[in-house]
């Protein structure tokens, strides 16, 4: 493990409890507005450890819940883009024939689409509710687990213990679920990990557009359209919450890759 | 190849008929009509107005006349903006969008191929590093944080380039957005070229064209380059929808009057018509440009047209 997992890890670790508790840590809360205070620049002493909005509400505070917001909406929607993609990719690679063709024929469709204009057009045919939001993130965001579950579960397929499975009298379903997505959990898991940032991405996306999460809850690409149009007078708005995106997102997809290396290379040997 | 270029080409159409049926479907289940969250009208007036825009057809009859319009290049009228149809509209805004897409997809695939290759040459070298530490840092950083961090930069601190549109003609008004939108896939295709020309180096024939005494800029050129582009090329399907995404961001933070620029408007108005219209034209020219690409992959890769 080098230490860019580590660090990473770490600091996803770090901003995963201060967003949890952090909000406790502050006086202020994510609504209350201070007319007193208009844009007031970061400051301890001040209590507003961000600084404040243009409203006067407490930064620090709605960062934390922003993050919390985004890392919530990013592991939901992870959660069902495995789900959808663990089940496509191994039903594909475990029958194979015609029925993989096809599959995957499909995927390699899908995937050259501009998935998220139909997530924007669901949003405005539909009222916009958060649910809305995880399921539409997830249903994109499943094409990439399912060809890497395909793959796997093709060389799984042929062997020994699925052989045996099948001579115990076993049906396509069971030896499915039972014995081959067991043994697909590792790669699964460095997956997510890649799927995380992907669906942050798309969140915050949205949210930036004005699309996702609506106010007075909050988000980081929320967080940053409304810093795009103080940054001359108040560039913190800004720079605070997209340098947290920004470093959220490298820390996944490092920790992503690093973890990928990582089992590839024990794979290998 | 000709056969192999037509089959591409009927293989895309039952695509884009999924997509534009998928499109519509969308809009049309939604709960309530285009005019349900206006002020209240009467329900006389409602029912002229859904006569007039043939809501009143059948599902089914409303698909195949907004097809028929289709092929007649007509997307029906806007919702919101009166006395302006969709075609129009998207006709006046096309020109910058296509402009800023063409001009970051070609920077991106030559500083991309660029970094690439100069990464895979030096392998493990500082260079090496440096050029895939600042891709992972590309890839990651969206779009809508890197627009704002150069406009603060260069426009704001520096002074050297416009931050909006309106008020600077010229081509200096285009250098932000396209580093912009370009960036990500500049990082994302030099990871790409590097992988693979890492690959492809290792293979026999680079050995035998070594072995016969070329050297290494000309075994590069002549023989990695062609074979290590298939990935890239295949990758150019993906960049092209990130790009069109990206351009929805990059024309709202600056100001450009792009066909994003009204998508979004559309959606935060509610302007059917507008954001279907905008869908679907979008994803044909998605699914046509994918067609080129997969051409191009039959030409430089004569395998894939036999099998």
């Amino acid at each position: 493990m080098s230490r860019t997992i580590k660090a990473s890890a770490v600091f996803l670790g770090v901003v995963a409890l201060l967003a949890l508790v952090g909000p406790w840590l502050s006086p202020n809360d994510y609504v209350t507005t201070n007319f007193e205070k208009l844009l007031a620049p970061p400051s301890v002493g001040g209590m507003h450890f961000f600084g404040t909005d243009d409203l006067g509400r407490d930064l620090f505070v709605r960062t934390m819940l922003g993050v919390r917001v985004t890392l919530i909406v990013a592991i939901v929607a992870s959660m069902v883009s495995l789900v959808i993609g663990v089940a496509y990719g191994a039903v594909a690679g475990y029958v194979g024939g015609r029925v993989d063709a096809a599959m995957m024929r499909a995927v390699d469709t899908l995937y050259a689409l501009p998935f998220i204009f139909f997530v924007i057009l669901l949003m405005v045919a539909f009222e916009r509710n958060f649910l809305l939001i995880f399921v539409a993130i997830g249903a994109i965001n499943w094409l990439d687990m399912a060809r890497i579950v395909r793959g796997q579960t093709l060389s799984l397929r042929e062997r020994e213990f699925v052989e045996a499975a099948r001579l115990a009298g076993a049906g396509t379903t069971r030896i499915i679920f039972r014995h081959i997505a067991p043994n697909l959990v590792g790669i699964v898991v460095v997956y997510v990990t890649l799927t995380i940032p992907q669906a942050i991405l798309v969140e915050s996306f949205l949210s930036f557009l004005g699309l996702g999460v609506q106010e007075p809850q909050t988000s980081l690409g929320a967080l940053v359209n409304a810093g795009v149009g103080r940054m001359e007078s108040a560039s913190w708005t800004l720079l605070i919450p997209a340098a947290l995106l920004a470093l959220i997102l490298m820390s996944f997809n490092f920790l992503g890759d690093g973890l990928r290396d990582h089992f590839d290379a024990r794979q290998a040997s | 190849m000709l056969r192999y270029t037509l089959l591409r080409i009927l293989g895309a159409i039952p695509t884009l008929l999924l997509v534009i049926a998928l499109a519509f479907v969308m809009v049309h289940a939604a709960p309530g009509g285009p005019f349900a969250d206006d002020r209240v009208v009467s329900p006389d007036i409602e029912a002229n107005l859904n006569t007039a825009y043939d809501l009143d057809d059948p599902l089914p009859k409303q698909f195949l006349r907004y097809v028929g319009g289709l092929l007649r290049g007509d997307l029906g009228p806007s919702f919101r903006y009166v006395d302006r149809s969709v075609s129009e509209l998207i006709g006046g805004a096309l020109p910058y969008s296509l402009m800023l897409g063409a001009a970051a997809m070609s920077l991106a695939l030559v500083l991309g191929v660029g970094a690439g290759t100069l990464a895979a040459l030096r392998q493990d070298s500082v260079l090496d590093r440096l050029i895939m530490g600042f891709s992972m840092t590309g890839i990651s950083i969206p779009v809508f944080v890197v627009a704002p961090a150069l406009i603060l930069l260069f426009a704001v601190k520096l002074k050297w380039l416009p931050a909006g549109w309106s008020g600077a003609p010229g081509v200096g008004r285009y250098v932000l957005p396209v580093v912009t939108l370009a960036l990500p896939q500049i990082a994302y295709i030099a990871r790409l070229t590097r992988a693979s020309l890492i690959d492809v180096l290792g293979r026999d024939f680079i050995r035998t064209a070594r072995a016969q005494g070329l050297g290494t800029a000309t075994v590069v050129r002549v023989h990695a380059l062609k074979p290590a582009m298939l990935p890239v090329l295949s990758y150019l399907g993906p960049a092209i929808a990130a790009i069109l995404t990206g351009s929805v961001v990059v024309e709202e933070v600056f100001g450009i009057p792009g066909v994003g620029q009204f998508f979004v408007r559309g959606a935060l108005n509610r302007d059917y018509t507008l954001v279907l219209g905008i869908v679907v034209f979008y994803a044909s020219l998605i699914v046509a440009l994918n067609l080129v690409v997969d051409v191009l992959y039959g030409v430089i890769d004569p395998r894939v047209r036999y099998r």
